[in-house]
């Protein structure tokens, strides 16, 4: 009795399963009323938590990529819809988002996540699902290179994955040579938090900075979660560094850099994308002279991203658009742009493949984005390496260079 | 070596802090042998307490002005909550089995987490806790700030208070007695449901004074700072012998500087370079509890007490 009622269960719920996967595939079901196909965008950002200001930055940006093409008819015969969830950062939460997102056929692609470590566990589900992933944050190397790119073994690792973020690679040795060269730091001290994002970026600034003649004086790990770092402060301040390196987010850095300080280090801290943020000031009283890069030049210097800005603003978001704004704005944007080529392609429809038509299509994107050119390489990273240095100065970052990391040497 | 006093200052500060938080999980073991896994949790409410009545008050006030208004208001909440989770989380389980108490912990360290994350203004970020201004001062070759200067001071106040109240009052006396034996202690006359709120409520205001310290050491507070600081604690409170006030106090200090000397010098002993560091620093805070628990495994001051089932 108990085999056959389970056997009747599993019909009923296999049977059960088809007709609704059935009710959800492509039919009228997703034109709405003036005939127009809903094309869905997912995002996946920490909207609560400590990085949650990066995280409503890059919702609020998505919202307005999405919102403008509606507005512009972008696409003809085609709505947009943003999908944004909340992956709090955590890889777990990050997967089952990739997957509530891959479940709902109208969705074409998804922006995010803000992590590189919540990437790794939504790659998978993408391939899967050949649902494009593009990341306006994301910095590891390895995500589309593979984790044998420091012996330049590189593969491409995910087909449907995409980033308009410069890796660590680029980033770290863009922070190494701007500490030998601009900051003439002659010693430097590097921190990492063991995170994906952090050991990468700190390994890379190391490299580099060896590379140009520069001293490591010492290295250490903290963990993500600690806020007192006073031992680790007094490790520094024997060590006698001209610079302290940190790779990692600001909840962390924050403090540490406030510890340093009051612990007797008056040399600046220097970090990466994870430190720009204007809680970092907030957070830490002792910020001035700090140093953080970010990917892309400051949105406020390109003549490009004036419009966004004023965008921004007329939309009324109530966060601010914080480092990752112009990034998400490209990345949706390129989304968009891979789905208006689809729909061209084939006669201002939506073809049955959509997916994976939109995931070629992503390879061949090209236009002038809000910070810079935006396409990808034949790994799924963005080809532009421009790379901005900030410093801490009364209370708010000021750019002090920027620079394509290729070019460094010339400028 | 000219590291080491600055280490020691590190470790025995932490440590101070440590021992503070572990006096609640102390207190309450040793009178209902409950582990009261929200502890971490009333110390983090303390902390918001303090913040809400430094912003409530005008701006500008002076933190010297303000701190023992901040101290009272940080206390209050802990205390608040502390009783609360006794009578409407605890008091009812109380002859149950203790798992079922051990859980009701830690369901309510998760909702008093995700109470604050909810409905504190901002609570879902790190909220900035006032710090003193000024130069950090010079003691004995090490350099310590002025807001550390707080629980250098209230932790051995708080704890000779503490002594003289279990040693000399009628209420300490009565809470020794219930420690010892509840029945008997009610058999003659003593209220041992009071005693009980009673070592809840001294624990919570000994997490609202580490609140204040810890705000004023890191200039934050956020929602999840106790489950780390709880779990150090309570690790303090066993490594000093879990029901001993004094023992939680140094089993504190003991641990603090244990982390602070196993992040400067571990990676200084040939071969065990990879080991050092603040990323080991809990991994021999352990080691070293793991120890004393095989050598003495009633802590370093607890007394071997006969199996009371």
């Amino acid at each position: 009795m108990r085999h056959r009622s389970l056997l009747l269960i599993t019909t009923a719920l296999t049977t059960g399963a088809l007709t609704l996967t059935a009710c959800g595939s492509r039919g009228d079901g997703n034109k709405n009323g003036e005939g127009k196909t809903t094309v869905v965008i997912g995002l996946d950002a920490p909207t609560t938590g400590e990085l949650s200001a990066l995280g409503l930055g890059i919702r609020n940006s998505a919202q307005l990529a999405v919102d403008i093409a509606n507005k512009n008819n972008e696409v003809k015969g085609v709505t947009f819809k943003l999908q944004a969830l909340d992956d709090k950062a955590l890889p777990n939460v990050g997967q089952q988002n990739a997957t509530k997102l891959a479940g709902n056929k109208d969705v074409l692609g998804i922006v995010g996540p803000l992590n590189s470590g919540v990437a790794q566990s939504m790659q998978q589900v993408s391939k899967q699902n050949n649902l494009t992933l593009i990341s306006p944050a994301n910095t590891t190397p390895d995500l589309t290179q593979g984790p044998d790119w420091k012996k330049n073994k590189r593969v491409r690792q995910f087909p449907t994955y995409f980033r308009t973020a410069t890796t660590d690679e680029v980033q770290g040795a863009f922070d190494g040579q701007y500490a030998w060269e601009k900051v003439k730091a002659k010693k430097a001290y590097v921190i990492d938090d063991q995170k994906t994002y952090g050991v990468g970026l700190a390994s890379s600034f190391k490299d580099q900075f060896a590379k140009l003649g520069g001293k490591i004086v010492g290295t250490e790990h903290v963990s993500p979660d600690d806020r007192d770092f006073k031992a680790v402060v007094s490790k520094v301040k024997s060590a006698k560094p001209d610079l302290v390196f940190y790779g990692g987010e600001y909840p962390a850095s924050g403090p540490l850099s406030q510890q340093l300080k009051d612990g007797g280090v008056t040399v600046p801290l220097m970090g990466g994308d994870g430190m720009y943020s204007a809680d970092y000031i907030k957070l830490n009283k002792k910020a001035q002279g700090d140093y953080a890069s970010s990917v892309g030049k400051p949105v406020e210097q390109l003549p490009s991203a004036k419009k966004y800005i004023a965008d921004y603003k007329a939309a009324g978001f109530k966060e601010p658009y914080e480092a990752y704004g112009g990034s998400t704005y490209d990345s949706t944007w390129a989304l968009i742009q891979a789905v208006k080529n689809v729909v061209e392609a084939n006669n201002g429809k939506l073809p049955d493949d959509a997916r994976k038509k939109v995931t070629e299509a992503m390879n061949k994107v090209t236009f002038d984005g809000v910070t810079g050119k935006v396409a990808f390489d034949k790994y799924g990273d963005t080809t532009n390496t421009m790379i901005t240095a900030y410093q801490v100065e009364k209370g708010d970052w000021a750019a002090r260079f920027s620079a394509p990391f290729k070019e460094f040497d010339k400028s | 070596m000219s590291e080491l006093p600055q280490q020691l200052a590190n470790g025995l500060i932490l440590g101070a802090m440590y021992g503070l938080i572990a006096i609640g999980y102390t207190m309450v073991y040793g009178i209902v042998q409950l582990i009261n896994f929200a502890h971490g949790e009333i110390f983090m409410v303390g902390g918001f307490g303090a913040l809400s009545v430094y912003l409530a008050l005008p701006t500008g006030t002076s933190l010297a002005l303000a701190l023992p208004v901040m101290l009272l208001g940080g206390i209050a909440v802990s205390v608040l909550v502390g009783i609360a989770a006794e009578r409407f989380a605890y008091r009812p389980l109380r002859g149950a089995p203790r798992l079922a108490p051990l859980i009701t912990a830690i369901g309510l360290s998760i909702a008093l987490q995700q109470a604050i994350w909810k409905w504190y203004p901002d609570g879902k970020q790190a909220r900035v806790f006032p710090q003193f201004k000024g130069r950090a001062l010079d003691i004995l070759g090490a350099t310590v700030q002025r807001g550390d200067l707080f629980v250098l001071i209230a932790a051995p106040l708080c704890m000779i208070a503490l002594g003289f109240f279990v040693a000399r009052t009628r209420s300490g006396r009565a809470m020794q007695a219930t420690a010892q034996d509840p029945d008997t202690a009610k058999l003659m006359g003593i209220n041992t449901d009071r005693i009980i709120v009673l070592a809840f409520a001294i624990g919570a205001a000994f997490a609202g004074v580490a609140a204040v310290a810890y705000g004023l050491r890191t200039g934050e507070v956020q929602f999840r700072m106790g489950f780390i600081m709880g779990l150090k604690a309570f690790t303090a409170a066993v490594l000093g012998g879990i029901g001993n006030i004094y023992g939680a106090m140094l089993g504190g200090v003991v641990l603090g500087i244990a982390e602070a000397l196993a992040t400067a010098y571990v990676e200084d002993i040939p071969g065990m370079q990879q080991f050092g560091g603040g990323a080991w620093k809990d991994v021999w805070a352990f080691v070293l509890l793991i120890l004393v628990l095989l050598l003495r495994p009633q802590g370093l001051l607890g007394e071997r007490v006969a199996d009371r089932a």
